[in-house]
Protein backbone atom coordinates (compact mmCIF):
# COMPACT_ATOMS: atom_id res chain seq x y z
CA UNK A 1 0.00 0.00 0.00
CA UNK A 2 1.16 3.82 -0.89
CA UNK A 3 1.31 5.83 1.51
CA UNK A 4 -0.88 8.70 0.87
CA UNK A 5 0.25 12.54 -0.13
CA UNK A 6 1.29 15.09 2.78
CA UNK A 7 -1.06 17.11 1.81
CA UNK A 8 -4.20 14.98 2.04
CA UNK A 9 -2.74 13.32 5.67
CA UNK A 10 -2.40 16.90 6.48
CA UNK A 11 -6.31 17.57 5.85
CA UNK A 12 -7.63 14.42 7.13
CA UNK A 13 -5.91 15.06 10.29
CA UNK A 14 -7.17 18.52 10.47
CA UNK A 15 -10.85 17.46 9.54
CA UNK A 16 -10.66 14.72 11.98
CA UNK A 17 -9.56 17.06 14.92
CA UNK A 18 -11.85 19.29 13.95
CA UNK A 19 -14.88 16.67 14.20
CA UNK A 20 -13.98 15.58 17.77
CA UNK A 21 -13.84 19.02 18.83
CA UNK A 22 -17.38 19.39 17.27
CA UNK A 23 -18.46 16.35 18.75
CA UNK A 24 -17.87 18.34 22.47
CA UNK A 25 -18.81 21.48 21.95
CA UNK A 26 -19.28 22.20 25.71
CA UNK A 27 -15.11 21.87 25.74
CA UNK A 28 -14.97 24.53 23.59
CA UNK A 29 -16.94 26.96 25.58
CA UNK A 30 -15.16 26.31 28.99
CA UNK A 31 -12.14 28.73 27.78
CA UNK A 32 -14.71 31.30 26.92
CA UNK A 33 -16.63 30.55 29.88
CA UNK A 34 -13.39 31.23 31.92
CA UNK A 35 -12.53 34.17 30.19
CA UNK A 36 -15.63 35.59 31.00
CA UNK A 37 -15.35 34.54 34.39
CA UNK A 38 -12.36 35.92 34.96
CA UNK A 39 -12.82 39.94 33.35
CA UNK A 40 -15.67 40.12 35.25
CA UNK A 41 -13.64 39.75 38.49
CA UNK A 42 -11.64 42.85 38.02
CA UNK A 43 -14.23 45.64 38.11
CA UNK A 44 -15.84 43.72 41.66
CA UNK A 45 -11.77 43.87 42.57
CA UNK A 46 -10.62 47.03 41.18
CA UNK A 47 -13.92 49.26 41.54
CA UNK A 48 -16.33 50.36 38.83
CA UNK A 49 -14.72 53.75 38.27
CA UNK A 50 -14.67 53.66 34.20
CA UNK A 51 -11.45 55.98 33.73
CA UNK A 52 -9.79 52.83 35.87
CA UNK A 53 -11.09 50.42 33.67
CA UNK A 54 -10.29 51.87 30.24
CA UNK A 55 -7.05 52.39 31.27
CA UNK A 56 -6.22 48.52 32.10
CA UNK A 57 -8.62 46.86 29.68
CA UNK A 58 -5.98 46.19 26.87
CA UNK A 59 -3.76 44.45 29.55
CA UNK A 60 -6.50 42.60 31.27
CA UNK A 61 -8.42 41.74 28.01
CA UNK A 62 -4.69 39.74 26.91
CA UNK A 63 -3.79 38.31 30.17
CA UNK A 64 -6.95 36.59 30.35
CA UNK A 65 -6.98 35.48 26.84
CA UNK A 66 -3.57 34.51 27.76
CA UNK A 67 -4.44 32.15 30.66
CA UNK A 68 -7.54 30.69 29.27
CA UNK A 69 -5.32 28.91 26.29
CA UNK A 70 -2.76 28.23 28.91
CA UNK A 71 -6.25 26.45 30.51
CA UNK A 72 -6.68 24.30 26.92
CA UNK A 73 -3.19 24.14 25.77
CA UNK A 74 -2.84 20.81 28.64
CA UNK A 75 -5.20 19.02 26.37
CA UNK A 76 -3.93 19.37 23.20
CA UNK A 77 -1.86 16.02 22.54
CA UNK A 78 -3.14 14.27 26.36
CA UNK A 79 -5.84 12.55 24.51
CA UNK A 80 -4.09 11.54 21.46
CA UNK A 81 -1.05 10.01 23.93
CA UNK A 82 -3.26 8.23 25.99
CA UNK A 83 -4.79 6.35 22.88
CA UNK A 84 -1.95 6.08 20.85
CA UNK A 85 -2.47 7.69 18.42
CA UNK A 86 0.92 10.07 18.63
CA UNK A 87 2.82 6.96 18.18
CA UNK A 88 0.81 6.33 14.76
CA UNK A 89 1.54 9.94 13.89
CA UNK A 90 5.19 9.60 14.72
CA UNK A 91 5.02 6.59 12.67
CA UNK A 92 3.72 8.09 9.40
CA UNK A 93 5.79 8.33 6.37
CA UNK A 94 4.34 12.33 6.11
CA UNK A 95 6.76 14.57 8.08
CA UNK A 96 6.13 14.99 11.77
CA UNK A 97 6.33 18.75 12.20
CA UNK A 98 3.75 19.18 9.04
CA UNK A 99 1.16 16.94 11.31
CA UNK A 100 1.87 18.45 14.35
CA UNK A 101 1.59 22.19 12.52
CA UNK A 102 -1.96 21.18 11.80
CA UNK A 103 -3.06 19.85 14.98
CA UNK A 104 -1.87 23.29 16.53
CA UNK A 105 -4.17 25.04 13.48
CA UNK A 106 -6.86 22.69 14.78
CA UNK A 107 -6.14 24.24 18.63
CA UNK A 108 -6.05 27.78 17.16
CA UNK A 109 -9.52 27.17 15.99
CA UNK A 110 -11.27 25.64 18.21
CA UNK A 111 -9.58 27.54 21.81
CA UNK A 112 -8.36 30.97 20.10
CA UNK A 113 -10.54 31.97 17.94
CA UNK A 114 -14.10 31.50 19.91
CA UNK A 115 -11.76 34.10 22.89
CA UNK A 116 -10.94 36.79 19.68
CA UNK A 117 -14.80 36.72 19.16
CA UNK A 118 -15.63 37.38 22.58
CA UNK A 119 -12.31 39.95 23.10
CA UNK A 120 -14.37 42.93 21.58
CA UNK A 121 -17.50 42.30 24.12
CA UNK A 122 -14.92 41.82 27.39
CA UNK A 123 -13.36 45.01 26.00
CA UNK A 124 -16.66 46.32 25.95
CA UNK A 125 -17.24 45.54 29.36
CA UNK A 126 -14.32 47.39 30.54
CA UNK A 127 -14.97 50.69 28.40
CA UNK A 128 -11.90 50.01 25.85
CA UNK A 129 -12.53 53.00 23.18
CA UNK A 130 -14.73 51.53 20.62
CA UNK A 131 -11.86 52.97 17.93
CA UNK A 132 -9.34 51.13 19.59
CA UNK A 133 -11.12 47.66 19.37
CA UNK A 134 -10.02 46.83 16.27
CA UNK A 135 -6.15 47.13 17.11
CA UNK A 136 -6.97 44.76 19.57
CA UNK A 137 -8.85 42.22 17.58
CA UNK A 138 -5.51 42.51 15.04
CA UNK A 139 -2.92 42.22 17.95
CA UNK A 140 -5.34 39.38 19.24
CA UNK A 141 -5.49 37.85 15.71
CA UNK A 142 -1.04 37.68 15.56
CA UNK A 143 -0.51 36.77 19.21
CA UNK A 144 -2.58 34.20 19.87
CA UNK A 145 -1.48 31.77 17.23
CA UNK A 146 2.34 32.77 18.89
CA UNK A 147 1.00 31.63 21.76
CA UNK A 148 -0.44 28.52 20.58
CA UNK A 149 3.04 27.90 18.64
CA UNK A 150 5.11 27.86 21.34
CA UNK A 151 2.67 26.60 24.39
CA UNK A 152 2.48 23.73 22.06
CA UNK A 153 6.02 23.25 21.80
CA UNK A 154 6.24 23.13 25.98
CA UNK A 155 3.16 21.26 25.74
CA UNK A 156 5.73 18.41 23.81
CA UNK A 157 7.93 18.75 26.37
CA UNK A 158 5.70 18.13 29.07
CA UNK A 159 4.03 14.89 26.59
CA UNK A 160 6.20 12.19 28.97
CA UNK A 161 4.98 13.64 32.42
CA UNK A 162 2.27 12.83 34.49
CA UNK A 163 1.42 16.19 36.35
CA UNK A 164 2.08 19.14 33.88
CA UNK A 165 -0.45 22.20 34.26
CA UNK A 166 1.37 24.23 36.63
CA UNK A 167 4.63 23.33 35.00
CA UNK A 168 3.32 24.07 31.62
CA UNK A 169 2.67 27.71 32.93
CA UNK A 170 6.18 27.93 34.89
CA UNK A 171 7.55 27.69 31.24
CA UNK A 172 5.37 29.65 29.20
CA UNK A 173 5.83 32.61 31.46
CA UNK A 174 9.19 34.07 30.16
CA UNK A 175 7.70 32.78 26.37
CA UNK A 176 5.18 34.65 26.46
CA UNK A 177 6.72 38.16 28.22
CA UNK A 178 7.48 39.45 25.01
CA UNK A 179 4.32 38.83 23.34
CA UNK A 180 1.96 39.85 26.13
CA UNK A 181 4.17 43.49 26.03
CA UNK A 182 4.10 43.70 22.24
CA UNK A 183 0.78 42.56 21.96
CA UNK A 184 -0.80 44.68 25.17
CA UNK A 185 1.61 48.02 24.01
CA UNK A 186 0.16 48.37 20.54
CA UNK A 187 -3.00 48.71 22.70
CA UNK A 188 -2.08 51.48 25.07
CA UNK A 189 -0.12 53.43 21.97
CA UNK A 190 -4.02 53.57 19.80
CA UNK A 191 -5.42 54.29 23.09
CA UNK A 192 -2.96 57.27 23.42
CA UNK A 193 -3.00 58.25 20.25
CA UNK A 194 0.16 57.24 18.80
CA UNK A 195 1.32 54.79 15.71
CA UNK A 196 0.58 51.35 16.96
CA UNK A 197 2.32 50.07 13.81
CA UNK A 198 5.47 48.93 14.94
CA UNK A 199 4.42 46.44 18.13
CA UNK A 200 1.98 44.89 15.31
CA UNK A 201 4.68 44.77 13.05
CA UNK A 202 6.62 42.45 15.71
CA UNK A 203 3.70 40.52 16.03
CA UNK A 204 3.69 39.90 12.84
CA UNK A 205 7.69 38.93 12.66
CA UNK A 206 7.69 36.59 15.82
CA UNK A 207 4.77 34.67 14.08
CA UNK A 208 6.75 33.96 10.67
CA UNK A 209 9.77 32.69 12.67
CA UNK A 210 7.13 30.72 14.92
CA UNK A 211 5.20 29.50 11.91
CA UNK A 212 8.38 27.97 10.57
CA UNK A 213 10.08 26.92 13.82
CA UNK A 214 7.85 25.77 16.33
CA UNK A 215 6.44 22.85 14.53
CA UNK A 216 9.94 21.72 13.76
CA UNK A 217 10.93 22.27 17.39
CA UNK A 218 7.60 20.47 18.96
CA UNK A 219 8.09 17.65 16.74
CA UNK A 220 11.54 17.32 17.99
CA UNK A 221 10.33 17.99 21.95
CA UNK A 222 7.78 14.99 20.99
CA UNK A 223 10.76 12.36 19.87
CA UNK A 224 12.30 13.43 22.84
CA UNK A 225 9.21 13.20 25.37
CA UNK A 226 7.56 9.86 24.04
CA UNK A 227 10.94 8.06 23.48
CA UNK A 228 10.64 5.07 26.28
CA UNK B 1 51.01 14.10 17.69
CA UNK B 2 48.67 17.50 19.45
CA UNK B 3 45.48 14.68 19.06
CA UNK B 4 45.98 14.23 22.77
CA UNK B 5 43.38 16.99 23.57
CA UNK B 6 40.17 15.28 21.55
CA UNK B 7 41.59 12.17 23.16
CA UNK B 8 41.16 13.54 26.76
CA UNK B 9 38.19 15.10 26.05
CA UNK B 10 36.96 11.61 24.50
CA UNK B 11 38.09 10.17 27.62
CA UNK B 12 36.54 12.88 29.95
CA UNK B 13 33.18 11.35 28.39
CA UNK B 14 33.67 8.36 30.78
CA UNK B 15 31.67 8.63 33.86
CA UNK B 16 34.89 6.60 36.08
CA UNK B 17 37.12 8.84 34.38
CA UNK B 18 35.10 12.35 34.91
CA UNK B 19 34.42 10.81 38.27
CA UNK B 20 38.01 10.95 39.22
CA UNK B 21 38.87 14.28 37.11
CA UNK B 22 36.24 16.38 38.92
CA UNK B 23 37.70 14.78 42.48
CA UNK B 24 41.18 16.06 41.94
CA UNK B 25 40.08 19.31 40.49
CA UNK B 26 37.42 20.05 43.37
CA UNK B 27 39.49 20.55 46.27
CA UNK B 28 41.68 22.77 44.62
CA UNK B 29 38.90 25.08 42.73
CA UNK B 30 37.08 25.02 46.34
CA UNK B 31 40.27 26.38 48.42
CA UNK B 32 40.93 28.71 45.41
CA UNK B 33 37.87 30.04 45.48
CA UNK B 34 37.38 30.40 49.09
CA UNK B 35 41.31 32.40 49.62
CA UNK B 36 40.68 35.21 46.04
CA UNK B 37 36.52 35.30 48.15
CA UNK B 38 38.10 36.00 51.22
CA UNK B 39 40.39 38.60 49.24
CA UNK B 40 38.38 39.95 47.12
CA UNK B 41 35.72 40.95 50.10
CA UNK B 42 38.56 42.21 52.46
CA UNK B 43 39.83 44.90 49.06
CA UNK B 44 35.75 45.78 48.51
CA UNK B 45 34.65 46.19 52.43
CA UNK B 46 37.61 47.46 53.76
CA UNK B 47 40.57 49.16 51.18
CA UNK B 48 38.20 50.33 48.14
CA UNK B 49 37.44 54.16 49.22
CA UNK B 50 33.80 54.94 49.84
CA UNK B 51 31.90 56.07 47.34
CA UNK B 52 31.51 59.73 47.37
CA UNK B 53 27.86 59.49 45.76
CA UNK B 54 26.80 56.35 47.51
CA UNK B 55 29.03 56.10 50.55
CA UNK B 56 29.65 52.81 51.71
CA UNK B 57 26.26 51.55 50.52
CA UNK B 58 27.80 51.08 47.20
CA UNK B 59 29.95 48.00 48.25
CA UNK B 60 27.51 45.90 47.37
CA UNK B 61 28.23 45.36 43.87
CA UNK B 62 31.13 43.30 44.66
CA UNK B 63 28.33 40.21 45.42
CA UNK B 64 25.77 41.31 43.26
CA UNK B 65 27.64 42.75 40.10
CA UNK B 66 29.70 39.04 40.17
CA UNK B 67 26.67 36.96 40.49
CA UNK B 68 24.88 39.11 37.87
CA UNK B 69 27.91 37.81 35.55
CA UNK B 70 27.57 34.06 36.87
CA UNK B 71 23.93 33.92 36.02
CA UNK B 72 24.13 35.00 32.43
CA UNK B 73 27.62 32.61 32.24
CA UNK B 74 26.16 29.60 33.78
CA UNK B 75 23.33 29.82 31.60
CA UNK B 76 25.58 29.77 28.53
CA UNK B 77 27.88 27.17 29.98
CA UNK B 78 24.78 25.33 30.34
CA UNK B 79 23.46 25.55 26.70
CA UNK B 80 26.51 24.82 25.41
CA UNK B 81 26.07 21.54 28.07
CA UNK B 82 22.72 20.61 26.29
CA UNK B 83 22.81 21.23 22.83
CA UNK B 84 26.45 18.72 23.38
CA UNK B 85 24.06 15.93 25.32
CA UNK B 86 21.12 16.55 22.86
CA UNK B 87 23.13 16.26 19.96
CA UNK B 88 26.14 13.32 20.34
CA UNK B 89 24.12 12.09 23.35
CA UNK B 90 26.76 12.24 26.01
CA UNK B 91 25.47 11.49 29.46
CA UNK B 92 28.23 13.82 31.50
CA UNK B 93 27.06 16.32 28.92
CA UNK B 94 23.81 15.99 29.93
CA UNK B 95 24.40 15.83 33.78
CA UNK B 96 26.55 19.14 33.52
CA UNK B 97 23.94 20.98 32.12
CA UNK B 98 21.14 19.70 34.66
CA UNK B 99 23.46 19.95 37.82
CA UNK B 100 24.18 23.40 36.33
CA UNK B 101 20.49 24.86 36.64
CA UNK B 102 20.20 24.96 40.64
CA UNK B 103 23.87 27.10 40.69
CA UNK B 104 22.32 29.05 38.10
CA UNK B 105 19.07 29.90 39.63
CA UNK B 106 20.78 30.35 42.87
CA UNK B 107 23.24 32.89 41.43
CA UNK B 108 20.37 34.82 39.76
CA UNK B 109 18.07 34.63 42.94
CA UNK B 110 21.36 36.64 45.14
CA UNK B 111 21.40 38.96 42.30
CA UNK B 112 17.61 39.69 42.46
CA UNK B 113 17.62 40.09 46.67
CA UNK B 114 21.58 42.20 46.60
CA UNK B 115 19.83 44.62 43.79
CA UNK B 116 16.77 45.12 45.60
CA UNK B 117 18.77 45.87 49.26
CA UNK B 118 20.69 47.96 47.28
CA UNK B 119 17.80 49.58 45.68
CA UNK B 120 15.94 49.99 49.00
CA UNK B 121 17.86 53.18 49.89
CA UNK B 122 19.45 53.95 46.83
CA UNK B 123 16.22 54.14 44.75
CA UNK B 124 13.98 54.25 47.35
CA UNK B 125 12.32 51.12 46.35
CA UNK B 126 13.43 47.08 46.31
CA UNK B 127 11.83 46.41 43.31
CA UNK B 128 11.00 48.47 39.79
CA UNK B 129 9.94 47.36 36.23
CA UNK B 130 13.80 48.37 35.17
CA UNK B 131 14.17 46.42 31.96
CA UNK B 132 17.09 44.73 33.71
CA UNK B 133 15.30 43.53 37.05
CA UNK B 134 12.44 41.94 34.77
CA UNK B 135 14.82 40.03 32.41
CA UNK B 136 16.97 38.96 35.59
CA UNK B 137 13.89 37.90 37.03
CA UNK B 138 12.70 35.74 33.84
CA UNK B 139 15.56 34.52 33.51
CA UNK B 140 15.02 32.65 37.08
CA UNK B 141 11.95 31.63 35.81
CA UNK B 142 13.63 29.83 32.99
CA UNK B 143 16.20 28.12 35.10
CA UNK B 144 12.92 26.78 37.56
CA UNK B 145 10.98 25.98 35.07
CA UNK B 146 14.30 23.63 33.57
CA UNK B 147 14.61 22.15 37.19
CA UNK B 148 10.90 21.74 37.22
CA UNK B 149 10.70 19.60 34.11
CA UNK B 150 13.32 17.35 34.85
CA UNK B 151 12.07 16.26 38.06
CA UNK B 152 9.13 15.56 36.60
CA UNK B 153 10.62 12.77 34.56
CA UNK B 154 10.39 9.24 36.36
CA UNK B 155 13.43 8.35 33.65
CA UNK B 156 16.56 10.51 34.41
CA UNK B 157 17.85 10.73 31.33
CA UNK B 158 14.68 11.19 29.61
CA UNK B 159 14.02 14.24 31.84
CA UNK B 160 17.54 15.53 31.37
CA UNK B 161 16.99 15.13 27.20
CA UNK B 162 13.86 17.00 27.59
CA UNK B 163 14.69 19.57 29.72
CA UNK B 164 18.08 20.30 27.36
CA UNK B 165 15.74 20.77 24.78
CA UNK B 166 13.94 23.62 27.09
CA UNK B 167 17.26 25.09 27.76
CA UNK B 168 18.05 25.73 24.28
CA UNK B 169 14.77 27.02 23.95
CA UNK B 170 15.37 29.70 26.45
CA UNK B 171 18.58 30.42 25.18
CA UNK B 172 17.04 31.62 21.80
CA UNK B 173 14.10 33.47 23.96
CA UNK B 174 16.29 35.22 26.62
CA UNK B 175 17.75 37.67 24.16
CA UNK B 176 14.38 38.67 22.49
CA UNK B 177 12.90 39.20 26.58
CA UNK B 178 15.87 41.66 26.81
CA UNK B 179 15.54 43.34 23.98
CA UNK B 180 11.42 43.24 24.20
CA UNK B 181 11.37 44.31 27.72
CA UNK B 182 13.99 47.37 27.04
CA UNK B 183 11.32 48.39 24.11
CA UNK B 184 8.94 48.37 26.71
CA UNK B 185 10.60 49.97 29.20
CA UNK B 186 11.62 52.67 27.54
CA UNK B 187 8.39 53.36 25.84
CA UNK B 188 6.75 53.79 29.59
CA UNK B 189 8.77 55.62 31.50
CA UNK B 190 12.59 57.41 32.04
CA UNK B 191 15.38 56.07 32.00
CA UNK B 192 16.34 54.81 35.52
CA UNK B 193 19.76 54.94 37.43
CA UNK B 194 22.71 52.57 35.84
CA UNK B 195 25.08 50.42 38.11
CA UNK B 196 27.60 51.57 36.51
CA UNK B 197 27.33 53.84 33.07
CA UNK B 198 29.39 54.81 30.92
CA UNK B 199 31.58 56.17 34.00
CA UNK B 200 35.37 54.37 34.31
CA UNK B 201 35.21 52.56 37.20
CA UNK B 202 38.04 53.22 39.87
CA UNK B 203 41.21 51.12 39.70
CA UNK B 204 40.97 50.11 43.52
CA UNK B 205 37.04 49.22 43.19
CA UNK B 206 37.78 47.10 40.01
CA UNK B 207 40.94 44.58 41.08
CA UNK B 208 38.20 43.44 44.36
CA UNK B 209 35.34 43.18 41.15
CA UNK B 210 37.24 41.59 38.92
CA UNK B 211 38.88 38.68 41.63
CA UNK B 212 35.30 38.22 42.83
CA UNK B 213 34.72 37.27 39.64
CA UNK B 214 37.39 34.71 39.70
CA UNK B 215 36.29 33.61 43.09
CA UNK B 216 32.57 32.61 41.75
CA UNK B 217 34.01 31.07 38.77
CA UNK B 218 35.94 28.77 40.86
CA UNK B 219 33.23 27.83 42.92
CA UNK B 220 31.03 26.99 40.37
CA UNK B 221 33.34 24.63 38.74
CA UNK B 222 33.59 23.12 42.47
CA UNK B 223 30.47 22.97 42.92
CA UNK B 224 29.26 21.77 40.16
CA UNK B 225 31.48 18.92 40.14
CA UNK B 226 30.90 17.67 43.76
CA UNK B 227 26.86 17.82 42.34
CA UNK B 228 27.92 15.85 39.33
CA UNK B 229 29.68 13.94 41.21
CA UNK B 230 26.84 12.74 43.55
CA UNK B 231 24.58 12.38 40.37
CA UNK B 232 27.10 9.91 38.97
CA UNK B 233 27.10 7.95 41.84
CA UNK B 234 23.70 7.99 42.27
CA UNK B 235 22.76 7.17 38.26
CA UNK B 236 25.42 4.40 38.06
CA UNK B 237 24.99 2.56 41.26
CA UNK B 238 24.77 -0.60 39.55
CA UNK B 239 27.81 -0.32 36.97
CA UNK B 240 31.26 -2.01 38.64
CA UNK B 241 33.08 1.03 38.47
CA UNK B 242 30.87 2.18 41.28
CA UNK B 243 30.93 -0.89 43.31
CA UNK B 244 34.32 -1.18 42.78
CA UNK B 245 34.59 2.27 44.70
CA UNK B 246 32.72 1.93 47.42
CA UNK B 247 34.05 -1.37 48.19
CA UNK B 248 37.24 0.07 47.90
CA UNK B 249 36.47 2.63 50.50
CA UNK B 250 34.83 0.75 52.85
CA UNK B 251 38.24 -1.48 53.12
CA UNK B 252 38.24 -5.06 53.59
CA UNK B 253 34.69 -5.56 53.97
CA UNK B 254 34.30 -9.11 53.20
CA UNK B 255 30.67 -8.42 51.70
Amino acid sequence: MRPGSTPAACAALLRRDLTLAWRRRGDIALPVLYAVIVATLFPFALGPDPALLSRIAGGVVFVTVLLAILLSLDQLFRADIEDGSMEQLMLAPQPLALLVAMKILAHWVTAALPLIVVAPLLAGMLKLPPEVIPVLVAALLLATPLLSLMGAVLVALTAGTRRSGMLLALMLLPLCVPVVIFAAGAVAAAQEGLPWIAPIAWLGAGLALALVLAPLACAAALRIAMDT
Amino acid sequence: MANWVPLWLHRLGSPPVFYRFAGAVRPWALGLALVLGAVALYGGLFIAPADYQQGDAYRIIFIHVPSAWMSLFIYGAMAVAAFIGLVWRIKIAETVAMESAPIGAAFTFITLVTGSLWGKPMWGTWWTWDARLTSELVLLFIYLGVIGLYHSFEDRRQGARAASFLVLVGAVNVPIVHFSVNWWNTLHQASTVRLLGPSHIEASMLWPLLTMMAATKLYYIASLFARVRADLVASEGGKGWVRDLLAGRAGNDPA
